[in-house]
């Protein structure tokens, strides 16, 4: 049906594994062609242009390169939300001058146009026509489930470069979401910053960012959250039962990537995306809401 | 090699700073709103304001030596709030790269992570979660930190033993080096 090139990060091979394989099964289900960017590269994340802006503007347009080479200008439609604002980033620069492009191009050592567009996977996922297909391959649904849909930084901000529906409020997720029957709670905290990797490198200062991000969530009835990111779940996933425990609180907030959700009711088997493999249980509700709403077909 | 700047020097140093961002300091009201959203703000010995204020004043002393610059998580909710746009995450940038060129580290575990995360991709042009916590735990002497949860990544498979590289990693060390060469970031 879609057709487009897929930068998937390097967390996808870690711990992101369960987000890629729910990915590629609810692309499997809805017909949605996701071709690897040939050879990619990792995007520098946050290390590259903490110190050197040209490193950080040319490992992502590298991978734009490659994509070039077919010449097909097909969208380039990335997984990670940190992947995703430095292939916009870089995809930027390229098109702001002839001069830029032709330093980039210099340090990559390959043409770099940007003629690829650049979309988050919510941005896909959002729009009617995979909206629509996504609802036509739905056999449940998540009836009466309370989630926390978590945008965090980068999907949102700058807002010139990620540009999200709403930098405060964007609702792309919600919507996703709730083709499931899950209700999307109002709640504090969607575009809070998680404090990315200052969770490896200086933890007593960022710790408090995830125990808000969690307290807020659990305030507003969420029964979950869903997230976009794999690094964004692993910070509030792997790391909420020593959160619980620093800053004190009885409960559990299981993070799922939002395809998870679809995936699960497209009738994918839990176990073909490792929901068992999550640090925070996850399976337990899933199963409870899953029979809560029963089968829609 | 510590350097002390004085009024002249620290205000040409702020002057190229903000240029580079693209900030008119003086367009700066001091509302407050930047510190009020920032998140990283109740472990900052400056805020984001403050930072602001400072290099109006052409006082860079004070930043240089801050742990504030390595703090910064580069959110961007100060900026897409303050009424003038004015771009603090980069200012925190490149105060951190003109710190660090003049061997000022506020927050040294904050520059041995993304030293070893760029490590990483010059050898692989991938980067590897687990290999990259593993040096970070040795190179800091935090050995026991986050490996609570090494049993359950191994368990299911989450570190890859499978090498995990571009066709030829060369190709992205020499990239990256290119772009080291050509300077003229850090002031
Ligand atoms: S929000 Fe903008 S104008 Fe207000 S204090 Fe911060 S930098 Fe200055
Ligand atoms: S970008 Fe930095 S200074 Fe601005 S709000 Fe985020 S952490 Fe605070």
């Amino acid at each position: 049906m879609k057709r487009c090139y897929y930068f998937p990060g390097c967390s996808m091979a870690a711990t992101g594994k369960g987000y890629q394989q729910s990915i590629d099964a609810v692309a499997r289900k809805i017909g949605l062609e996701l071709v690897a960017i040939p050879d990619w590269n990792c995007c520098g994340a946050t290390a590259a242009h903490t110190m050197n802006e040209r490193m950080a503007l040319a490992l992502p347009a590298r991978n734009l390169a490659r994509a070039e080479q077919d010449g097909g200008g097909m969208e380039i439609a990335v997984a990670c939300a940190a992947c995703y604002s430095r292939m916009q980033y870089a995809r930027q620069a390229v098109l702001s001058s002839p001069e830029k492009r032709a330093e980039i191009e210099a340090i990559i050592d390959m043409p770099c146009s940007g003629s690829n567009p650049v979309i988050s996977f919510l941005e896909l996922f959002s729009r009617p026509e995979l909206m629509e297909a996504v609802q036509a391959k739905l056999t449940k649904n998540l009836n009466g489930l309370k989630v926390a849909c978590y945008y965090g930084c980068l999907t949102s901000r700058p807002s010139a470069i990620a540009r999200p529906d709403d930098p405060e409020n964007p609702m792309q997720m919600d919507r996703i979401v709730a083709l499931t029957g899950a209700e999307p709670v109002a709640w504090d905290f969607k575009t809070e910053c998680c404090g990315a990797s200052h969770q490896v490198d200086a933890p007593k200062a960022a710790q408090p960012l995830i125990h808000r991000i969690l307290t807020n969530a659990r305030e507003h009835g969420a029964d979950c959250i869903v997230t976009a990111c794999p690094l964004c779940a692993l910070n509030l996933d792997m790391r909420q039962s020593k959160i619980m425990e620093t800053f004190g609180g009885d409960y559990a907030l299981p993070v799922y990537q939002f395809t998870e959700l679809l995936a699960l009711c497209m009738g994918v088997h839990p176990r073909d995306f490792g929901l068992h493999t999550h640090f925070t249980p996850a399976v337990g509700l899933m199963r409870n809401a899953l029979k809560k709403g029963g089968d829609q077909a | 090699m510590e350097e002390c700047l004085n009024a002249r020097s620290g205000a040409e140093l702020a002057n190229s700073i903000a240029a580079r961002a693209g900030v008119k300091l003086h367009e700066c009201y001091q509302c407050g709103k930047c510190t009020a959203g920032c998140p990283m703000a109740h472990a900052m010995d400056l805020m984001p304001r403050q930072l602001v204020r400072y290099m109006q004043l052409g006082r860079m002393e004070e930043i240089l030596g801050s742990k504030s610059v390595w703090l910064c998580a580069s959110c961007h909710t100060c900026v897409e709030r303050c009424p003038h746009s004015i771009d603090i995450p980069s200012l925190m940038e490149l105060s951190r790269q003109a710190a660090k060129a003049r061997g000022r580290v506020g927050v040294k575990t904050v520059d041995m992570f993304s030293g070893i995360f760029m490590q990483n991709v010059k050898m692989f042009g991938k980067s590897h979660e687990a290999l990259m916590e593993g040096v970070y735990n040795v190179t800091t002497g935090r050995f026991m930190q986050d490996m609570e949860n090494v049993p359950h990544m191994l368990k299911n498979k989450m570190v890859g033993i499978e090498p995990h590289t571009t066709n030829n990693p060369e190709e992205i060390k020499a990239l990256i080096e290119r772009a080291l060469e050509m300077g003229g970031e850090d002031a």
